[in-house]
């Protein structure tokens, strides 16, 4: 084996200097950590749908592929490479085979910037969550090339829908990242996620650092509504963001068939699939990062580490995960008027307050 | 309401039902594995899934296929010839007379609305507790409940033809007996009810002949 490798080095160094191979090497190698994880994640991901949902509903679930069910995924997702891959024939041919791939690109492109643990970070940005919120909006280009290129009555409203309610959820999602990163001073994910170590006292949401200069004592105790605040608006912003219940009105089943996914089948369907519960991890862990502290141990130093940070970091996402499919399955879906009531006159106003109030506590600290 | 109750309730009204639907996760659940713990499948009383007729009550009387709103019970019957004894049902002992050839119900088409049953004189069609009996082709549902084989219901049916047959040989000789014994009075006469019943019906001729 050893010899292959060397005969293989040898030839590819003939072409290309050593550095560039290391490069090449080392990102494969960082892009392949965040792909693989998100397969894996996706598997876990649609039996945890499927098992929670029956639960929730005293069901049993899928109960029959493997012990318990749990090979009900790879099943489905056999039965979906089967699947023929239909093209309606009035449909914008180039325009509908490439939206899959960006959806999963946005939500794949997203991980990047997400610091798993102190010892990886697939691209550590001084503008981290600002990457992670432009990559978010790609999707929204996605849907719309799904919508338009489908040339089908269901998926262009839900496409239309679907734009409407993402560009005006980014507004107050970025409001409450923005109360992070005024407190912070950083947009820097790992920056962020260093200043909340410590302990679950540390975390943002319950009032952020302790230990730092100006932290502390009475600041603490204004920035706790403050950071309550953002929180819940991130959370249900990223909702919509993710197109879940109950802000799901783009996919609709009920009204538009399936939405802007209407006419695709087989892979295509399946890379929207994935891409949707990315996205469900990706908002999850940016709202983790943000407020609970990333991959830092709620307990302090205990438990802490590079190891440990990626089981605290993949936790803390899939209990938000959890949270959007508890949601999914309790609450129904809001209206059309109602999604953009909420977001233009309660969010985005609460959102402008809590900017203020970290803006000042902000200056107040320094 | 105002800006902010209507905000507080919106989020207590969602609080609210997550408590309800997190309290069912780990409640007992209600599925029930279909085929594994076979005996758990007790069916409520008056269960209504595949018909059985008991054909050796059956008095071949027609009345349910009848009744069937959707006409999936076929009856066929041949009278019996006077010497044979068909012999009696066994519940309320009624007297049986026509041999029953054909007894089909297609369950395919069958709506189990138990109408069949409860007409029946002798309770010999009945529900049952049996549900699983699905079939690869249709013509397996219908079901075939006739006791006789082809040529058994062939022999039945010459019987009473040739019974018939001499029956009404009988008749033309009894009716030519008549005018010759009483050749003054025109046919046109004579009342309608005064053929004696024992001729004029093969059914009142209940005592052996030949
Ligand atoms: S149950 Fe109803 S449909 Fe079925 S055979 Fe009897 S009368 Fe006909
Ligand atoms: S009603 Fe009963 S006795 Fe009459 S034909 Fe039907 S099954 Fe036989």
């Amino acid at each position: 084996m050893t010899a292959i490798y060397q005969a293989l080095y040898e030839f590819i160094s003939r072409f290309f200097s050593p550095s560039i191979i290391t490069l090449v090497v080392t990102t494969l190698v960082y892009a392949a950590i965040p792909l693989v994880f998100i397969l894996v994640y996706g598997l876990v991901a649609i039996l945890g749908e499927m098992k929670i949902s029956a639960w929730l509903q005293d069901r049993l679930g899928p109960m029959r592929t493997g012990p318990k069910g749990i090979l009900q995924p790879i099943a489905d997702i056999l039965k979906l490479l089967q699947k023929e891959d239909t093209t309606p024939r009035a449909a914008d041919r180039p325009l509908y085979r490439l939206a899959p791939w960006v959806a999963f690109i946005g939500s794949y492109a997203a991980f990047a910037a997400l610091p798993f643990s102190v010892a990886y970070i697939g691209a550590r940005l001084n503008t981290g969550i600002f990457y992670i919120l432009s990559m978010g909006s790609l999707v929204v280009v996605s849907i719309l090339l799904a919508g338009w290129g489908s040339d089908n009555k269901y998926s262009m409203i839900g496409a239309m829908r679907s734009v409407a309610q993402i560009i005006s959820y980014e507004i107050p999602v970025a409001l409450a990242v923005i109360t992070v990163v005024v407190i912070a001073g950083s947009m820097d994910l790992q920056t962020i996620t260093d200043l909340q170590a410590g302990g679950i006292n540390n975390w943002f949401l319950l009032g952020g650092p302790k230990h730092l200069e100006g932290f502390g004592g009475s600041t603490n105790f204004v920035l706790v509504p403050v950071m309550l605040v953002a929180f819940a608006i991130y959370f249900i912003g990223s909702l919509a963001e993710t197109n879940r219940v109950p802000f799901d009105v783009p996919e609709a089943e009920s009204e538009l068939v399936a939405g802007y996914h209407t006419e695709y089948s087989g892979m295509k369907f399946a890379l929207f699939f994935l891409s949707e519960y990315a996205s469900m991890f990706a908002v999850g862990s940016v709202a983790s990062i943000l407020f609970l502290g990333g991959w830092q141990s709620p307990l302090g130093d205990t438990m802490n580490g590079p190891a440990m940070g990626f089981l605290w970091f993949i936790l803390k996402g899939l209990s938000f995960v959890f949270a959007q499919i508890w949601i999914r399955w309790t609450l129904p879906r809001f209206r059309v008027d109602q999604v953009m009531r909420i977001c233009w006159k309660v969010l985005i106003p609460f959102g402008l307050t809590a900017v203020a109030a970290a803006s000042v506590i902000a200056v107040a600290i320094q | 309401m105002g800006y902010f109750s209507d905000i507080t309730r919106g989020l207590s009204t969602a609080v609210k039902g997550l408590t309800v639907v997190i309290r069912h996760l780990g409640r007992r659940k209600v599925t029930r594995q279909y085929p594994e713990p076979k005996n758990e499948y007790i069916l409520p009383e008056r269960a209504r899934n595949r018909l059985y007729v008991n054909m050796d009550d059956c008095i071949g009387c027609d009345k349910c296929a009848r009744a069937c709103p959707v006409d999936c019970i076929e009856i066929e019957t041949v009278k019996s010839i006077p010497e044979e004894d068909l012999g009696v049902t066994t519940r309320f002992a009624k007297k049986k007379s026509l041999w029953v050839t054909k007894f089909d119900i297609d369950m395919a088409k069958c709506c189990y609305c138990s109408l069949c049953v409860w007409p029946c004189p002798t309770e010999c069609i009945v529900m049952t507790e049996v549900f699983e009996f699905s079939e690869p082709k249709r013509e397996n549902l219908i079901y075939h409940y006739a006791t006789m084989d082809a040529a058994e219901a062939e022999l039945h049916r010459q019987n009473r033809a040739n019974y018939e047959a001499q029956a009404n040989v009988q008749r033309a000789k009894q009716a030519a007996d008549r005018a010759a014994n009483a050749p003054a009075g025109p046919p046109s006469s004579t009342p309608p009810s005064s053929p004696p019943p024992s001729a004029a019906s093969p059914w009142a001729n209940k005592g052996p002949k030949h």
